[in-house]
């Protein structure tokens, strides 16, 4: 019971924590500008954090390189199960026009697992909303437990198995 | 005293993008900042080997999602100068609209995140507000919000309807009153004087021998500001530098607030210069190869944005070299560091506007 409170309360109010990486700062404007009046996620209950350790989303814009990999790795291992990425913009997805550089890696999804792609360049706040909603759903997922003690794609960090679901 | 040193970013709530500082601090007094750069470096300037320098367009515009207009406008500029090619007068006033529209709008979202940096988070959402509606006139006239995407090699590729000249003008009344409104919270209120004056004090000397660039430069008492070579039509229009005096953050801040009133001052006397022009050309024909080297500045709403373009009669040009303004404002910002408290950090670091995403490529 206790499970089902903690799930239904991680969904109900997701913190979010947005992380630049290598961007134009075209999606990083207009993932701030969900924060705005305008479109206003607060009415959701997700609000934007600092700290990845109070962080259940993650939303990566723009291409990795070989520096800031190691960052977003960083962030991604500090963040408390259960979690879902969400990678936004089309430099996020593949590299976008950058793709041919010499100092990108490619799409966020060569380094740390991916649940949402939200596609645009930039991406609008309404399909940034709308991917951080669908996020939800597979938070929901991953915070269920299953029969096997893992969440829904088996993501869960090692160590959440022998200790069971949280 | 114990000497620590504090790691600020490159992840950091007030910065929306990636920049590291070593700071070194003696009892909460930063005594020194060591800067670490290369997060979002992308090798920009080598794209331009591989794609044809009319692809490069949609390139060079995302070195800047913020200014992205602006970049453009000086890439065409430099392609435009070395093959020789006439812009039609209405392009070119097309042209200085929508950096007018890129500036403020650029100019709105510093103001609030500077508002956000000092914790003054209502004022930062009332900023942001304000900033939709020049975010509205960028769809409907260009088709995206941020990345307008209008400049093609040798003028334009959309042009503003008569009707939506006439409500871009009523939209510019309503962005002038609310600018009006907020004005006395943003310059006057306690809670931000308290956390600007005074603060990140950069003369008018060490702004000269720092090569400070833009609203840093004029924040101390420089009347320098690239517009005034007249490049696209901003020759025809009438206009002065807005400067300050006092060097300090607030000084800064001032600055980009007159520049904002002076954006809708310039976007209305563009809108009269386009309803004398009779010539409907939007785009000069572009033929033959870009072949020389040509230099070309402009004013980016962080500063002085300089283009350096070589080509050899290729469809590739040889080599790309942008120099933005925040790398100029770099040595500055870390001269200005030594012996303020940890708590303003942030603060400093945001009036110099930082864009790293320029900076870096």
């Amino acid at each position: 019971m206790f499970d089902a409170l903690v799930t239904r309360a991680r969904v109900k109010s997701p913190w979010v924590l947005h992380f630049d990486c290598g961007s134009c700062n075209g999606c990083d404007i207009e993932t701030l500008a969900c924060l705005t009046p305008m479109y206003d996620i607060e009415r959701f209950g997700m609000i934007n954090v600092g700290n990845p350790k109070h962080a259940d989303v993650l939303l990566v814009t723009g291409t990795v390189n070989h520096r800031n990999k190691k960052v977003l790795q960083a962030l991604y291992e500090e963040m408390p199960d259960p979690k879902v990425v969400i990678a936004i913009g089309a430099c996020g997805l593949s590299g976008g026009v950058f793709r041919d550089a010499y100092n990108v890696v490619g799409g966020v999804d060569r380094v740390i697992p991916v649940d949402v792609y939200v596609p645009g360049c930039p991406a609008r706040p309404e399909a940034i909303i709308d991917g951080v909603v669908a996020a939800l759903g597979k938070l929901r997922q991953k915070a269920v437990p299953t029969a096997a003690g893992a969440g829904g794609n088996g993501r869960f960090h090692p160590r959440m198995k022998a200790t069971g679901s949280s | 005293m114990a000497r620590t040193v504090i790691p600020f970013g490159p992840q950091h709530p007030v910065l929306p993008e990636p920049i590291h500082l070593k700071l070194v601090v003696e009892d909460e007094i930063v005594q020194e900042a060591i800067p670490a750069l290369g997060y979002v470096h992308r090798g920009l300037e080598m794209l331009a080997q591989k794609r044809d320098f009319h692809q490069m367009v949609q390139v060079v515009e995302r070195i800047c999602g913020i200014c992205s207009m602006i970049h453009s406008l000086c890439y065409c500029q430099g392609i435009e100068e070395m093959m020789g090619i006439e812009v039609p007068r209405r392009a070119r006033l097309l042209r200085t609209l929508w950096s007018e529209l890129h500036r403020s709008h650029s100019h709105l979202l510093w103001l609030g995140l500077f508002a956000d940096s000092f914790g003054f988070e209502s004022l930062f959402m009332q900023l942001w507000r304000i900033r939709e509606r020049i975010l509205d006139l960028n769809e409907a006239t260009a088709g995206n919000r941020v990345i307008v995407s209008v400049n093609v090699i040798g003028g334009v590729r959309a042009e503003i309807s008569e009707e939506q000249q006439r409500w871009i003008l009523g939209e510019m009344a309503g962005f002038e009153r609310d600018m009006n409104r907020i004005r006395s919270t943003l310059l006057e209120d306690y809670t931000v004087k308290s956390r600007t004056v005074g603060k990140g004090v950069l003369t008018r000397e060490m702004a000269y021998e720092l090569g400070a660039a833009g609203p840093v430069l004029r924040g101390s008492g420089i009347a320098q500001d690239m517009r005034q070579l007249g490049y696209a039509a901003y020759g025809d229009l009438d206009f002065e530098p807005v400067v300050e005096a006092a060097g300090d953050a607030y000084a800064r801040c001032k600055v980009r607030f007159g520049e904002v009133m002076q954006s809708i001052r310039l976007v209305r006397q563009i809108l009269g210069e386009l309803a004398k022009e009779t010539d409907p050309a939007l785009a000069a024909k572009v033929k033959g190869r870009p072949e020389g080297e040509v230099v070309c500045r402009v004013e980016q709403p962080r500063g002085e944005c300089l283009y350096y373009l070589k080509g050899s009669g290729k469809p590739q040009l040889d080599r790309v070299r942008v120099r933005t303004p925040t790398f100029a404002n770099v040595p500055p910002l870390l001269a200005m560091l030594p012996g303020v408290e940890l708590a303003d950090v942030p603060v400093l670091v945001l009036s110099i506007d930082p864009c790293i995403s320029c900076t870096e490529r």
